[in-house]
Order: structure tokens, then sequence, then C-alpha cells
């Protein structure tokens, strides 16, 4: 059955807390931590952009399985931020995991939800027996304005997904989407950085399709919340994935586990795959793992996943990669100065 | 840099593919196609190497310019992988921390650019281990 052969993370080392950034806009830190549920997050060195950070998370995947890079006949990765308008990050990821040249690539983009939207892509080409693996990336380096609400969480990390047939470590039972035409976020072309709708992001856009969604996948598997180990909910911030779990019915304790934003920050086409990287570092055979993702613009892709007997075999290694709390902990805080720097903020004579 | 002349060497600075004499067993990076030990006898063919090795000797870059400007202060190390061969590199880590002999491990990092509209190269770096 197709499902997950294999997943990677990676999170950049720098951090820099949310006080920190509310320091500079002369704004209540302690109060928007508190609002937003998130303390840090995560920024890249000056040489990591998305490419690089794909490219460590597609890594670290095939680090924990032996995989036959031959045997990849796809690479698909989501990012708001690639660093090409033209020209794909995929290939890239591709080269540098040996896939290369029998394969098709090519980037998606769909907010926060690319990398999802990949995922599915995958299993369709897994499922038609076009492919034997599929490599499904979702990576950024986030972008948000200086001042606006959206620079406390923008943040920088990605997870990567090989998706196969024969002995997944967790089989993936069912995936449905929701999706409509819904303005609440959105970057034009050759602007730095992305508009959005202010309040307007929560209600009709973020709820109604993670709701939307998820109570789909719930009425097609004919399960409840309580048939769920482990939940994970887009992650723009620490309140929005809580709140969509209380109106579905799950508890704090399924979704704690996989909601690393609070020591993150928003990866945006990352943040659920990272969160779902962080259900697996710790899931065991049979449990069932509830998934949906949330796009701007607007979508969510919901998915049931089975872990299986493979997770713990002489077929996977899990500690062949690090894991996402050992990624978040290694750590060193920078000032907003050297933010500034690492996100190229500082205008240089070119 | 030309497009055509970092692509050229795309694989090697990307999976840190070498060569390997198998006559003497000796590993090359950059690769040679030609072993100056063996010479004539010397057969050449491709080694992807681990990407695992050791701080041979380095030095603290404090002022540099073009694409290495705003990377200042950073760590030029001389590397020697486990296979044995040795190479230069930038190693990523606070400049208070490198040592003679620091395990090292290869990351997938941005080696430069172009100009803002010009080509990214990327390829290898190190990190402590």
């Amino acid at each position: 059955m197709v499902g997950i052969i294999s997943y990677g993370a990676y999170i950049p080392r720098y951090r820099i807390k949310v006080e920190e950034i509310a320091r500079v806009w002369g704004a209540n830190g302690t109060e928007i931590s508190r609002g937003l549920g998130v303390f840090e997050k995560a920024l890249p060195d000056m040489d990591e952009d998305t490419i690089t950070i794909s490219v460590e998370a597609a890594r670290a995947a095939m680090a924990r399985r032996v995989i036959n890079p031959a045997d990849i006949g796809a690479v698909y990765v989501g990012s708001e931020s690639h660093p090409y308008a033209v020209k794909p990050t995929a290939v890239t990821v591709g080269e540098a995991i040996g896939a290369t040249p029998v394969m098709t690539a090519a980037d998606y983009e769909f907010a926060c939800k690319a990398g999802t939207a990949a995922i599915q892509t995958s299993m369709g080409l897994v499922k038609s027996g076009m492919v034997t693996y599929s490599v499904a990336v979702g990576a950024d380096v986030a972008q948000g304005e200086p001042g606006d609400a959206l620079e406390y969480t923008a943040a920088a990390g990605g997870a990567a997904m090989i998706i196969g047939n024969d002995d997944p470590i967790a089989e993936i039972n069912h995936t449905c989407s929701f999706t409509t035409d819904t303005p609440d976020f959105w970057r034009r072309e050759n602007k730095p950085y992305p508009r959005h709708g202010g309040r307007f992001t929560g209600e009709p856009a973020y709820f109604k399709h993670v709701i939307g969604a998820s109570k789909m996948m719930l009425e097609k598997m004919g399960t409840k919340p309580s048939d769920y180990t482990y939940a994970v909910f887009h992650q723009p911030n620490g309140k929005f994935p809580v709140q969509a779990a209380s109106m579905l019915g799950f508890t704090m304790e399924q979704i704690k586990p996989g909601l690393a934003v609070t020591y993150l920050g928003n990866t945006y086409s990352g943040a659920s795959m990272v969160g779902l990287s962080a259900v697996l570092d710790i899931a065991k055979p049979g449990d069932r793992i509830f998934m949906t993702s949330y796009g701007s613009g607007s979508g969510s892709d919901s998915f049931d996943i089975t872990v299986t007997d493979v997770i713990n075999s002489d077929l996977f290694n899990r500690d062949a990669a690090p894991s996402v709390s050992a990624l978040l902990a290694d750590k060193k805080i920078v000032d907003y100065a050297v933010y500034a720097k690492h996100k190229g903020k500082v205008v240089m004579m070119e | 840099m030309s497009v055509a002349r970092f692509w050229r060497k795309q694989q090697n600075r990307y999976n840190l593919i070498g060569t390997r004499c198998t006559t003497c067993g000796k590993y090359f990076y950059p690769p040679r196609g030609f072993c100056p030990d063996c010479r004539r006898e010397g057969k050449i063919v491709d080694h992807q190497f681990k990407g695992t090795g050791k701080v041979v000797t380095y030095s603290i870059i404090r002022s540099s310019s073009g694409n290495f400007k705003l990377l200042t202060p950073y760590v030029l190390a001389i590397i020697e992988l486990d296979e044995g061969t040795r190479l230069t590199s930038h190693l990523v880590c606070d400049i208070d921390q490198v040592y003679i002999g620091m395990p090292v491990r290869r990351v997938f990092r941005k080696l430069g650019e172009d100009g803002s509209s010009g080509a990214i190269f990327y390829g290898t770096k190190f990190v402590p281990a």
C-alpha cells in the first residue's frame, strides 16, 4: 500500500526570540508571544536558502533507509521562497541525492500547503505504477515584512517524505482536499513580502478549510478523533491548530507532539510536514496519525496515516538522522541586527 | 564564475565525487584523471566520499571580499576525509569552536552567486560532526 518509505527534517541553527523582534518595533513582546503561542523562530544561516534546506531534509530521509537513488522517479518541492523564479529547486534536490537524470521534477507553490500537495502528487505516481519512489519536500525561508505581524512567526525549515509502495514505515490510508478561491494571503510577482487580510485569515480561510477537509476525512473513513493517536494541523502560530483541534474534538495530548511551531515559528510549506516528522520521530507501530495542512489562497489537504511495524525493523534506522526535537535543541539565539543580516535585509552595494 | 565552469564540477561539489586509483588505493579530491604514483599502471575510477573527516589545520578569515564579505569572521579549514585525501573548505561553526582534529561532516550550502540576477552556486561545506 502507498505510504511513507522514509522522512527527514531540517531546521537551521539560528533562532530569534519573538520578544526581540517586538523590542525593535516598540511592541509588547511578552503579550505578542503569549497571543501567538510562539516564543522563538528559526532563521537561515548566511549561506542557507530553500534549496539547501530541501537538500538537507531529503538527505536526512535517504540516510534513514537504504534506497537506490536510481529508483527515485520524481522529486517535487513545495515552497513560497524558491530561490529562482524560473529554474526548479527540485532539480538541485534530485542531483544532490543522486536521483538524476531518469526522473521527473517540478516545483510547487500553494502557500503553506505546497509540500502536502507534493505528497499527493507523489502518491498518484506511485499508486499508478509510474514511479517506484517519489520525493515530496515542503520547505521555506518564510517571508514577512519587517514590522508586520508575519515577521514574528515567518521561519526557516523543511521536511521531506519519500513516498513508495513497498514496506512503508507508515501507510497513507486516504487523502482528500478542500479548496476554494479565498484571497486571505498573497504575494505578487516581484514583491519581496506577502500581504494578508489580517483577521480574514482566520474564520473564512484557515478554519473553514482545515475543518472542511478534516470533517470530509473523518466522514469518508468513518472515524472519530479518538481513533487517532496523533493529529497534526497546519501551524501558522500556536493558537490556530489548538483551536482547530478542539473544534474537531481532538485533545491537546494528540496534537502536542506535532506542534513544533512554539519554538520554530511558521515554516510555511514546511510547517505541517515538520509537525508530521516530529510525530514520526516518536510513533510506534499501529499508531494512527491524522494530518491536515492549510495553504492560503486557499486549500487544505487531509491525510489518514497508520504507522507500520517497518518503523522498528532493520529496514529503517530512525537514529540515522536527527529528530525534530534534536534539531530544535541545537540552536544559537541572535539579536535583530544579526537576524536582519541573515535575512538579507541589510542593503549592500552589488 | 561562468555557468559552464561551475556546472562541469557540479557533481564533485554537490556530492563529493572524487576519484580513486584501484592500483594503489589512493583517493583524490578534487578528482584526478591520472595517478601520480602508479602513472601508466594506475586505473582511476569515480568515488563518492562519505563526507566525514577531521580538521588538519585552519585559518580564521576576518577580512574578505565579494561573496564572502558578509560571512566574516569565518573558518577556512584543510579537512582530511576519512578515506585519506585532503581538501580546503569553509567550515561553518563559531570561530571559537574550531580546533585541530575536530571531527566534521559535509553539509549542502550556497557557495556564492553571480549578483542578484545571476546563477546561484551550491556545493559542499563542513560543520562540526
